[in-house]
């Protein structure tokens, strides 16, 4: 009995971490991966108001998906947002970093200010944003109240412009924390090439242009992917901000996907639409995961 | 000392004001929507009609708090936003403190314990941390209608640990695989097992991973609103669909002040985390979007 009870100890003592380890990743290969094919599946069905697995249909939703027209426009709206987030954020972000990269005073506290976005949720940025802009009671008003009588800044209710409403709202919350990468990546140069510069000549801007920036590559990589990701996501601030309205104006894939599946009924185009939104994000984050993972792990 | 001197010519000192005044300006862009939030939660309704967005109250109330915070209505029930805040603590508070651990034990086997496919099951557990969770929204919902806790405070626990293992466990992995295997292989040599390790040499040590994760997790947490809002309906919502279903509710007359007061209620927990702890805030942003 003992020796059989000292073998059982041996195996659990041998694979023990594997056992704490296994409830988690029991978890991932459940809720992450089963889920996707579970929704795989679904999207290949006619499922209505709830998951019916008998009406297989094969690959139909899809072509169905992109004849849709409020599909066609979340995904301009998407191509739209997305490049501007992406693009203003980038600049904003590495010109602010390189601003406060001069030896600035009080350099604390104008990151913590820039940065402080960041920690809100989209939903709170969404409320501020939508008073802030307020056709009737916020910024137009103000500006009538200083004596700009004709100034005008209906964006919030004007489909032609509301989607940039959401634009303006999310560089506000997010270009902080690329302000933050950028600067993380300028502290981490080497500082003996700037002072080669300098002796040489070069001005503050040249040396900028040519030596610094090109030398953050890996940022911009890390700041593109995590922008993408975010952007590709973003469901809270279309439905605080403007609900996807007014009509259809500010339609994304992610409220699109929500209300297809849960409040129109039509769960298996929902379920496709999911499942486009998994493979654009898989498409960035897995070959930039890859690539980030192996360089870590040769050594 | 050396650059003092050479700002002293005037071209030089433009530039310096220049530089200045930019960095005030995006100071301003940044500060202005919580001011705006800020004054007008103090003003009443009169006055937000009345007077300027921009301007300070001219007659403090904090009437519109007390009402965000007691009697405003929320969907069917007229309480205020205070019992969302306590669902939203009480989601929170497990949910981090949970993934957390899990997020050690993970990192501490995928690099001091090592075993054959260690780098897949890792990959696998990374990905997860990255799609989007629209994808997952399905089979949810039916696997917390099955297991009795759809709409529930536990169902929401549940969701946002499986989904926050990922990012926890990424953050101790990389932590741990800093830390020097010597010390690990030696307190082996003397016996000691694999919780005795753990318990006694790496949390020991862990201290700002785990503030780091701490913080990471209880922003996320506390900040989701889809999984708020597709598993928690009514009164066991948390406190960011209580804010949406406040503000964006369609009956009656708009009170921006008590929206505002609950926008700010909202904010606080993350905000003062950000405040307190800012440092560790940024470590933790740079670690999920950099990885490595």
């Amino acid at each position: 009995m003992s020796e059989k009870n000292s073998a059982v100890a041996d195996w659990l003592r041998q694979h023990l971490p594997k056992l704490v380890l296994s409830p988690s990743f029991a978890i991932t290969i459940f809720f992450v991966y089963g889920f996707i094919l579970y929704t795989a599946f679904i999207s290949m069905t006619k499922s209505k108001m709830l998951p019916n697995l008998s009406k297989f249909v094969g690959f139909e939703n899809y072509p169905k998906l992109w004849k849709t027209l409020n599909w066609q426009v979340a995904l301009d709206n998407m191509l739209v947002f997305g490049f501007l987030y992406i693009v203003i954020c980038g600049v904003l972000g590495l010109f602010l970093a390189i601003l406060l990269d001069q030896k600035i005073r009080a350099e604390g506290f104008l990151r913590t200010t820039y940065l402080y976005p960041m920690a809100l949720s989209f939903i709170v940025t969404g409320t501020a944003w939508k008073w802030f802009l307020n056709p009737g009671l916020g910024l137009e008003k103000s500006m009538h109240a200083w004596g700009f009588e004709s100034f005008k800044f209906d964006w919030l209710i004007n489909p032609d412009m509301a989607i940039y409403t959401i634009v303006i709202a999310g560089v506000w919350q997010s270009s902080g924390f690329v302000m933050a990468m950028f600067l993380a990546g300028l502290r981490g140069i080497d500082s003996e090439q700037l002072k080669a510069a300098q002796l040489d000549g070069a001005s503050t801007f040249q040396t900028y242009w040519r030596i610094i920036i090109p030398q953050l590559r890996a940022v911009y990589l890390s700041a593109f992917v995590v922008l993408a990701h975010m952007a590709i996501k973003s469901y809270d601030l279309v439905v605080a901000l403007t609900g996807g309205g007014p009509g259809r104006a500010t339609e994304m894939p992610a409220t699109f996907m929500y209300s297809y599946t849960f409040t129109r009924n039509q769960m298996g185009i929902g379920a496709a639409s999911a499942m486009i939104m998994l493979f654009t994000i898989a498409a960035i984050i897995v070959p930039y995961l890859y690539a980030e993972t192996r360089e870590k792990q040769d050594g | 000392m050396a650059e003092m001197i050479r700002y002293d010519d005037s071209g030089a000192r433009f530039w310096r004001v220049a530089l200045y005044t930019t960095l005030i300006v995006f100071a301003v862009f940044y500060l202005l929507p919580l001011f705006v939030m800020l004054v007008t939660s103090f003003k009443s309704l009169d006055e937000i009609r009345q007077g300027n967005m921009l301007a300070l109250p001219v007659q403090w109330t904090i009437e519109p708090w007390l009402k965000a915070w007691g009697t405003a209505c929320v969907g069917l029930t007229c309480e205020g936003i205070h019992g969302y805040f306590w669902n939203s603590i009480k989601m929170v508070v497990p949910a981090v403190t949970i993934s957390t651990i899990l997020g050690a034990l993970n990192g501490y086997v995928l690099t001091k314990w090592r075993f054959r496919g260690h780098k897949w099951v890792f990959a696998l557990m990374l990905f997860g941390c990255f799609i989007p969770f629209q994808i997952v929204l399905i089979p949810m919902s039916q696997v917390l209608g099955k297991l009795g806790i759809a709409g529930d405070t536990a169902g929401l626990v549940l969701v946002h640990v499986t989904y926050g293992i990922g990012f926890s466990t990424l953050f101790f992995r990389n932590y741990y695989e800093a830390f020097p295997n010597e010390l690990v292989k030696a307190a082996m040599i003397d016996g000691a097992g694999f919780f005795r390790i753990f318990w006694r040499i790496m949390l020991p040590s862990s201290g700002p991973i785990i503030v780091v994760t701490v913080i990471w997790q209880f922003t996320n947490i506390w900040n989701d609103f889809l999984f708020g809002a597709s598993f928690a309906a009514g009164e066991g919502a948390p406190m960011t669909v209580a804010l949406n279903n406040l503000v964006n509710s369609s009956t009656g007359v708009k009170e921006y002040n008590v929206h505002m007061a609950a926008a700010v209620i909202a904010a606080f927990p993350t905000l003062l985390v950000y405040v307190v702890a800012g440092r560790y805030f940024v470590r933790g942003l740079m670690a999920g979007s950099v990885k490595g």
